[in-house]
């Protein structure tokens, strides 16, 4: 184990002024740093990652440029909880089992192993059957890649981001910040300056990667925020689907989760994003949950190219989360299909963001929003087209489920048109489970419960389609779990 | 204990129903053997489906008084899916839509459900595939129709024929049509009918609610009852259908009041 030496002190805002590079001193035993959060903090998580001092002093801007930022998190989203308390936090922690680091699958945790079984991923031969390549992120630190050897064959690099940076410095060098700027938003640029792991994939040119890519994501740590910064490059005329899977244990404190998620895809390139999204959401009274406050973006940087986000999103506290497409080149499409269910205390603010600047691009929304308990789901949608988006077409539906008499759903769409040649299309409807379809389905002999499942997956399938088969049945599977004494 | 072999399948006494607060049925007495076909008939807003809604369990139906045996059980204090997995089942008059929810799913459940209460296994999907095959040529439906959402889009004969499918699915003891011949067209109404006919046996009975003796050529009932105002007020054989037909239901109404 290399020891950082670091002086542990915060950082106010003067600090920042004065270009003072302090020293390291006080050892760091255990793979966690300190409470709270200053350049110090800053250059350890650097330090630990061996990385290169471009990156460092890109930490270094994001971190400075988060601290003029005041705590003052973004207010305009519909969701209330407490301060948080950003300097109450740990920034850094790595599994103990990182030093020895897994060779192979067998020396993985096996309550990692377990974990993935509760969710129907096996992390063993099945997988290779249909075809995952599993990174698992665990507390921050990337623990495990599969299938290297194939995608090495066919030039495909999925590693975790620190390894990245080792190993493909020009290209992280070239993307890192390309898509979401440090300064993008005030979770942006905290995770920019703490990143601790993540996954990266690139694609070269004229590839279809053979196999889904996944990650799968789980805080394990009491009081730990997770950063993880996932980079995806698409070269010209290549394909990949990349699979995203969270949880985390159930924990009495809130987690702070604070991803940061880029895409570019360059001429007739192709990106398709799944998300499954379980993070631990509190218990029934509203206590302890992940607060998720993600930036995801993607570019449809080249010609003809297409982004696809989707996402099933049934856990975390609180959801903060807009997937979105910059439609840069001409003829691009950007999808975004979601399905975004809420419980008990749960809150979700989440949508989606569609750029159109390229000519003749095209965009669709489809979003579910599902709301039981005392929940309050928020769609909230920007579709911007810009002067240059000759042509350009979008398609937006917004649904929402009520279970129940105490939940709320409210959907925001914001649409700025600065070209005339643009077609909009905007349907949005709110339903509940009626009694009607209840007994029609009990009359058939099907018990309450399962016929609000199933009442539920009908609403939700026009978003399981776009998932990967296996992920469709897990999504349903999880739905189920969410709600799981809320009906019947 | 009450002998199920020689109990009737189905013994209605005196049953009083309200919806919202209003009083429908006003005693009702009814008595249906294993092997029997009955015709219910009378005016509109009489209490037809009211009393075929009551027998399933819907819930805005609340039985004021009176009782209900099923094969010698009080039906009254079973759940909704209970009596359907003991083999009641109802044609509904207007079939709910399911969006999203496809037609091979929810028959497939309704199965599974029905066999599970039996204490049999679920079937494999392959198995399910194959019968419902068989069961979409027996009553001779669209086969797209079971590829689609259940009910969703459909064409009101297209409703009134899946409900005949789901009947033949489940294979009930006492079936319950409420008024599945409206709507069809003379074709569809032959090929329902067969299809209740070829699932006829002498274990299971049928009540059907109608407006029309058309049905009632292809399907002949043992009895046909008259609802008036909530109470059977006449009884009678195959004919009554006809006479009906020919007279309307003024006559009726004279008699009783
Ligand atoms: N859910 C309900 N809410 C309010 N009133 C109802 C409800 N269901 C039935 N009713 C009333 O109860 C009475 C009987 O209705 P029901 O549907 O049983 O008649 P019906 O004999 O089936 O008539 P039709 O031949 O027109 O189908 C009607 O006056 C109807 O308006
Ligand atoms: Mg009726």
């Amino acid at each position: 184990m290399s020891t950082q030496k670091i002086i542990s002190r915060n950082t106010s805002s003067d600090d920042l002024a004065s270009d003072y590079k302090w020293g390291f001193t006080i050892d760091i035993e255990e793979d966690a740093a300190p409470k709270g959060l200053n350049e110090d903090i800053v250059r350890l998580i650097s330090a630990k990652k061996e990385e290169p001092e471009w990156l460092l002093e890109w930490r270094l801007k994001a971190f400075r440029h988060w601290m003029r930022q005041n705590f003052e998190e973004p207010s305009w989203a519909h969701l209330s909880h407490p301060v948080i308390d950003f300097q109450d936090i740990h920034y850094y922690a790595a599994p103990k089992t990182k030093e020895d680091g897994p060779k192979s699958l067998d020396e993985v945790d096996p309550e990692l192993i377990e974990a993935f079984n509760k969710l129907g991923i096996p992390l063993d031969e099945q997988k290779k059957m249909t075809g995952v390549a599993v990174d698992a992120v665990l507390d921050s630190v990337s623990v495990a890649t599969t299938y290297q050897d194939m995608l090495e064959k066919s030039g495909i690099i999925f590693c975790s981001m620190s390894e990245a940076v080792k190993n493909h410095p020009e290209l992280v060098r070239k993307y890192l910040g390309s898509v979401v700027p440090y300064t993008d938003n005030f979770y942006a640029s905290l995770n920019s300056a703490v990143f601790s792991d993540g996954s990266f994939a690139y694609i070269p040119k004229g590839v279809r990667c053979p196999i889904e890519l996944m990650t799968y994501f789980r805080i394990n740590a009491e009081e730990s925020g997770q950063f993880e910064r996932t980079l995806i490059v698409a070269e010209e005329a290549s394909y990949v689907s990349y699979l995203e899977g969270c949880t985390a244990p159930m924990r009495k404190s809130t987690q702070l989760h604070a991803a940061v998620v880029e895409l570019i895809a360059l001429d007739d390139a192709e990106i398709k994003y799944s998300t499954l999204q379980n993070w631990f959401p509190g218990d029934k009274e509203g206590v302890g949950g992940v607060y998720n406050f993600v930036t995801k973006r993607g570019k449809a940087a080249g010609r003809n190219s297409k982004i696809s986000w989707t996402q099933v999103e049934t856990g975390s506290a609180i959801t903060w989360k807009y997937p979105s497409v910059v439609l840069q080149g001409d003829n691009s499409v950007g999808e975004f299909y979601s399905v975004a269910l809420v419980n008990n205390y749960q809150q979700a603010d989440t949508g989606t963001k569609m750029i159109h600047i390229g000519k003749n691009t095209k965009s669709t929304i489809v979003a579910k929003g599902i709301s039981a308990g005392k929940a309050e789901n928020t769609y909230r949608g920007l579709v911007k087209i810009n002067a240059s988006a000759n042509g350009a077409k979008n398609f937006t539906q917004c649904d929402s489920l009520l279970i129940g008499d105490q939940c709320g759903a409210h959907t925001v769409p914001y649409i700025e048109v600065k070209n005339p040649t643009a077609q909009m299309e905007h349907e949005a409807t709110t339903s509940k489970v009626s009694d009607d379809q209840l007994f029609y389905c009990q009359q058939r002999g099907i018990g309450v419960e399962d016929a609000h499942y199933m009442i539920i997956n009908g609403f939700c399938r026009g978003i399981f389609q776009e998932l990967p088969f296996e992920f469709a049945m897990e999504a349903s599977q999880l739905l189920k779990v969410s709600l799981e004494g809320t009906v019947g | 204990m009450v002998n199920q072999a020689i109990s009737p399948l189905l013994q209605i006494v005196d049953l009083c129903v309200s919806v919202e607060d209003q009083q429908i049925l006003k005693g009702v007495n009814l008595t249906v053997n294993a092997g029997e076909v009955h015709a219910i008939m009378g005016p509109n807003g009489s209490g037809k489906s009211t009393l075929a809604n009551s027998l399933a369990g819907r819930p805005e139906y609340s039985v004021v008084s009176g009782e209900v045996l099923y094969r010698g059980e009080d039906l009254l204090a079973l759940e909704p899916e209970d009596r359907a997995r003991r083999g009641l089942f109802l044609a509904f008059q207007y079939p709910m839509e399911l969006p999203g929810v496809r037609a091979w799913q929810f028959l497939k459940a309704a199965v599974d459900a029905k066999r599970q209460h039996n204490g049999e296994e679920e079937m494999s999907a392959r198995e399910f595939d194959q019968f419902l095959k068989d069961k979409v040529s027996q009553v001779d439906i669209d086969p797209e129709l079971s590829r689609r959402n259940v009910n969703e889009g459909f064409s009101g004969g297209e409703k009134k024929r899946n409900e005949i499918l789901q009947m033949a699915m489940l294979e009930p003891d006492l079936a319950l049509l409420d008024e599945t011949d409206s709507g069809l067209d003379i074709d569809a109404l032959r090929i329902v009918s067969e299809g209740v006919n070829k699932l006829r046996n002498p274990s299971n009975a049928v009540v059907l609610v109608t407006h029309y003796q058309r049905i009632l050529n292809y399907i002949t009932p043992d009895f046909v009852h008259v609802l008036v105002d909530g109470r059977i007020v006449r009884s009678g054989g195959a004919d009554l259908a006809h006479e009906l037909e020919e007279k309307g239901y003024d006559w009726i109404r004279e008699m009783v009041s």
